[in-house]
């Protein structure tokens, strides 16, 4: 077919096609991105900051302490007065579950921050290799051959021994210490293992960096994916473990109420008294959901795999 | 493959002497320890404690005999009841325990595999969301709480069950859901994300590209391999139900020596607090082991990796 | 006389979350029984689909054959139910893929993967499909088959695995073997020995194979034809002495070009085409490769060139009215 003969003069410029780039964001901004899209990471986000405000400023609103008895008014159900009821001591059980949540929360901050020697001490066992690495290791190995519960359990007992009567917060901090830098020292050393055998650490090398250098600014960096998350997880798991141990009479000691304490002085009178059981157990159960979707966001929103 | 069992058993060896040696330690040596205390013990049992332990000889000499009594088996009287050693309680109470935790075991592994299985192959559909939904909830829920909800509901107010005690087969479901609940969910989801890893992998392309039925890619070719982590989670998973049974049994009043462990811990019976740990914790050592020992058995890139046959 | 295999008008999309990506936009082509295609083209250039399309391993969401057909043995492709097209999958097509590692099963031994489908498809018992398997072994160049039946992929070479899905392509005497990227993985000198396997399976079995590369150097020892694909499309086909002596396409011209040779002058720069591939996203107004082309028109951007002549060249510049081109180019 005949066209026009200007259509075949050779083009003047090439049309050089540009790259296909996507606006450029940081791995946090994508993070944080990816993370809101997620309602229920979102949601528990606010359900924990509700939590925190809760504990900290409620208990000053409260026209009642967590210790005040009233044996008029025992064992009664929620009403306008006592948003929760009463218990058996006619004490506030509103009241009481919010200086729960103090101690739950105390203690779950209490095993993140733990995490952090976990992470130092991952850290440098994964750097150095070789035999300090096996021998640090071997070591996790062997408190790991035993349910962390029964580490606590046995501190516990003997804390409760050689401390005085009140300090049972103090000896719950202290045996979860024991235990709660295991699980992130292990991620942490696994990562740096990993990370160490990837072409940058040995371009930093080549440029001069000192081991140190390398280790602070290189390496743990770029753990903080898996770090943040495991951080988030292990406070559930603190507070379930607090609960656990108050529930079979190693937590904090009366009248101090945490929420295990009252789960399990409730349990008694469960069939006649139920929203003695039921508060507690569901600040329990929404705290524990609540840390648990957000980790998981976070574990989604952190994976650089799943970078689009 | 002989040096990776070697070393598994020399490792469960030494963890198991730490476990025992820390016990000891605890015991004898700690001040504040109970047997350094003066305590006002009934007659009979400070005789008894005096008699095992031999509290005059040196401290070596003291470890020495604990240990050949453990290698007996012999794990000592307990503190406060008198005339029945730690031995005797195990002997009456675990067997009921063990009842309870399989019961418990097969629960999660009947419910949790076959629900993460169906949650990968439904991705994002509503079986996908729902097994996440319940998993998730069954490892925020304590198991007391879903124990006291149970029996709450299913006791209380609607009579259907039996709310404690032991002995008829309908007093074994409550309790055995509650400590079923956490490792059912534990084990949809690792199921599920297993599957998951393998559906996407290349070898499940080949499979198809073959022509072969699709039961046969699904069950042979996918779950063969992604069953594996789920094995490897066996021995956590022992652990989780052991101490699982100390607040499960103690609401259903259940005869296990879960129970008798957390009453001993209110009694301040320190011997039994001991010995039951060093039994649980060999206990769970040997289990580790056995699923240790097992695990090649299902990869045989781990079976025979020690031999290199590259042609 | 009817071909082994007749594509026409073949086009695949995909539904991503950034919208319908084209990946196969119109192809037509033939194979006849005992003939070597290569498929050539860069990453991303639709010839893993076209392949996978053959065979309908298309993901069906999101993936879809949107048009055309496929007509294998007179047969309609895209009409087959699911489980006709079992029947013919690794029965009378075989498929080799890329990556032997990944692609066979650690936990299965080879004995299992290979007479799979020899149990399956041609009835077999056991014991017959293992003598089977004993015999492709050999064919294949595995020593000592029955001790490595036994084994598992992971006490295998690389080149051995490769020998391995061979094997198990053609355990049950298909008519077409599509090879996507047989020996992409491997290294050279196990490449060269992959390749000569193949053209050893085609001269004595007289398979048809589609060979899937984009590597130019391969295809030159064993194609009998060759088709150059770019952003969906065929862009030029013919045989194998047309492609490398007479190449028409602008992007034939660029990848021969781009090939390193051994007698080059040290000094001179390589030539590689410069840019990026399309975005296939996009719908075409003119030529894909004109913002790539060195001797492209006003029409190239316009109009998508149809295709032209013998070779099937969807190149403006057979166009009569195109001005003649001279370019110097090495002969291979």
């Amino acid at each position: 077919m005949q066209l026009s003969t200007e259509l075949f003069k050779p083009l003047e410029q090439k049309v050089v096609q540009t790259e296909l780039v996507r606006p450029s964001t940081t791995y946090w901004q994508d993070a944080w991105r990816r993370l809101k899209q997620n309602p229920a990471a979102m949601v528990s986000l606010a359900v924990i900051i509700l939590i925190v405000l809760l504990a900290i400023f409620g208990p000053m609103f409260s026209p009642y302490t967590y210790s005040e008895q009233d044996f008029s008014r025992r064992n009664q159900g929620p009403s306008a007065e006592h948003w929760f009821g009463t218990d058996g001591l006619g004490r506030d059980l509103f009241t009481r579950v919010l200086y729960g949540a103090r101690i739950s929360l105390s203690i779950g901050f209490v095993a993140s921050l733990v995490t952090i020697f976990g992470m130092l001490y991952g850290g440098i066992s994964g750097f150095a290799g070789g035999w300090l690495d096996n021998a640090m290791m071997r070591f996790v190995d062997i408190m790991y051959s035993i349910p962390f519960l029964l580490w606590v359990i046995l501190m516990m007992v003997y804390l409760k021994e050689i401390l005085p009567q009140n300090a049972g917060l103090i000896s719950m901090y202290l045996a979860l210490g024991l235990v709660y830098w295991l699980p992130m020292a292990r991620i942490v050393r696994g990562q740096i293992l990993s990370l160490k055998e990837q072409e940058f650490v040995l371009a930093a090398y080549t440029i001069g960096a000192s081991k140190k250098r390398i280790l602070m600014r290189h390496l743990i960096p770029n753990c903080m994916g898996p770090v943040i998350v495991t951080a988030t997880l292990t406070i559930p798991q603190a507070i379930f473990t607090e609960a656990f141990l108050s529930f079979i009479g190693l937590g904090v000691s009366a009248p101090r109420a945490s929420w295990g304490m009252l789960a399990s002085d409730a349990l008694v009178s469960l069939k006649s008294f139920p929203h003695l059981l039921f508060f507690p157990s569901a600040a329990i159960c929404i705290t524990l959901l609540a840390f648990n979707f957000l980790g998981d966001g976070l574990r989604d929103a952190l994976d650089p795999k799943m970078r689009k | 493959m002989f040096n990776y069992l070697a070393r598994r058993i020399f490792y469960a060896f030494v963890a198991l002497l730490v476990v025992v040696t820390v016990t000891f330690l605890f015991m004898h040596i700690i001040p504040g320890g109970p047997f350094q205390r003066e305590k006002a013990l009934p007659e009979a049992v400070k005789a008894n404690i005096e008699a095992r332990y031999n509290l005059d000889e040196p401290l070596y000499r003291q470890y020495l005999d604990y240990l050949g009594h453990l290698a007996k088996g012999d794990l000592g009287p307990s503190y406060k009841y008198r005339g029945r050693t730690v031995n005797d309680i195990i002997d009456e109470r675990f067997p009921v325990s063990m009842q309870l935790g399989g019961v418990a075991i097969a629960i999660a592994l009947l419910i949790g595999v076959p629900a993460g299985i169906l949650a990968a192959l439904k991705q994002n559909k509503i079986p996908d969301y729902s097994v996440m939904f319940f998993s998730t909830i069954g490892i925020a829920m304590p198991s007391f709480v879903i124990g006291t909800i149970l029996m709450y509901f299913l006791a209380y107010r609607w009579g259907l069950l039996p709310a404690a005690m032991w002995g008829t087969p309908r007093q074994v479901i409550m309790p055995a859901i509650a400590l079923a609940g956490a490792p059912t969910a534990f084990i949809a989801r690792l199921t599920r994300s297993s599957m998951l890893d393998v559906l996407g992998q290349d070898y499940m392309k080949t499979a198809v590209a073959k022509g072969l039925p699709q039961t046969r890619v699904l069950w042979l070719h996918g779950v063969k391999n992604a069953i594996i982590p789920v094995v490897t989670y066996m021995g956590p998973l022992l652990a989780q139900i052991l101490t699982g049974s100390f607040i499960v049994e103690n609401i259903f009043a259940v005869p296990g020596l879960g129970k008798h462990f957390v009453t001993s811990i209110y009694n301040r019976d320190y011997t039994v607090i001991l010995g039951v740990t060093v039994f649980y914790c060999v206990f769970l050592i040997l289990a580790n082991l056995l699923v240790d020992l097992a695990y090649p058995l299902l990869d045989p890139r781990i079976k025979l990796g020690g031999r290199k046959e590259l042609v | 006389m009817e071909h082994l295999l007749q594509v026409r008008d073949l086009e695949v999309q995909f539904s991503t979350y950034a919208g319908v990506v084209q990946a196969v936009r119109g192809i037509n082509f033939d194979v006849s029984s005992g003939e070597v295609v290569a498929l050539v083209g860069e990453s991303g250039c639709g010839k893993s689909v076209t392949a996978q399309s053959i065979m309908r391993l298309i993901p069906s969401p999101p993936g879809k054959i949107s048009g055309g057909s496929i007509m294998f043995n007179n047969e309609d492709i895209l009409k087959k139910t699911e489980r006709q097209m079992r029947k013919i999958r690794g029965n009378t097509i075989g498929m080799i893929f890329q990556d032997p590692m990944t692609f066979l099963n650690p936990v299965l031994t080879i004995a299992t993967q290979v007479t799979e489908n020899l149990v399956l498809h041609k009835g077999m018992s056991e014991s017959q499909a293992k003598k089977r398997a004993v015999n492709l072994f050999e064919l294949v160049g595995i020593p000592e088959p029955e001790a490595r039946l036994k084994q598992y992929p992971h006490q295998f070479s690389g080149g051995m695995r490769q020998r391995v899905m061979i094997a198990m392509a053609l355990a049950c005497e298909p008519k077409l073997l599509i090879a996507d990227e047989p020996t992409t993985a491997l290294d050279v000198t196990i490449q060269a020995q992959i390749m000569e396997l193949l053209k050893e399976i085609k001269q004595r079995l007289n398979t048809a194979i589609i060979l899937i590369t984009h590597d130019l150097g391969v295809v030159a020892g064993i194609a009998d034809r060759v088709l150059v694909m770019y952003a969906g499309q065929i862009v030029e086909s013919g045989t194998i002495d047309e492609i490398m002596k007479s190449p028409s396409h602008p992007y034939t011209w660029g990848l021969l070009k781009s090939i390193p040779r051994l007698d080059m002058d040290r000094s001179k720069k390589l030539t590689p085409i410069w840019g990026q591939p399309p975005d296939l996203l996009q719908q075409f107004t003119g030529c894909p490769f004109a913002p790539r082309c060195d001797y492209a028109m006003g029409i190239c951007t316009q109009k998508i060139p149809p295709d032209f002549g013998q070779t099937k060249v969807r190149c403006w510049l057979r166009h009569p009215q195109a001005p003649a081109v001279r370019l110097k180019r090495e002969v291979l």
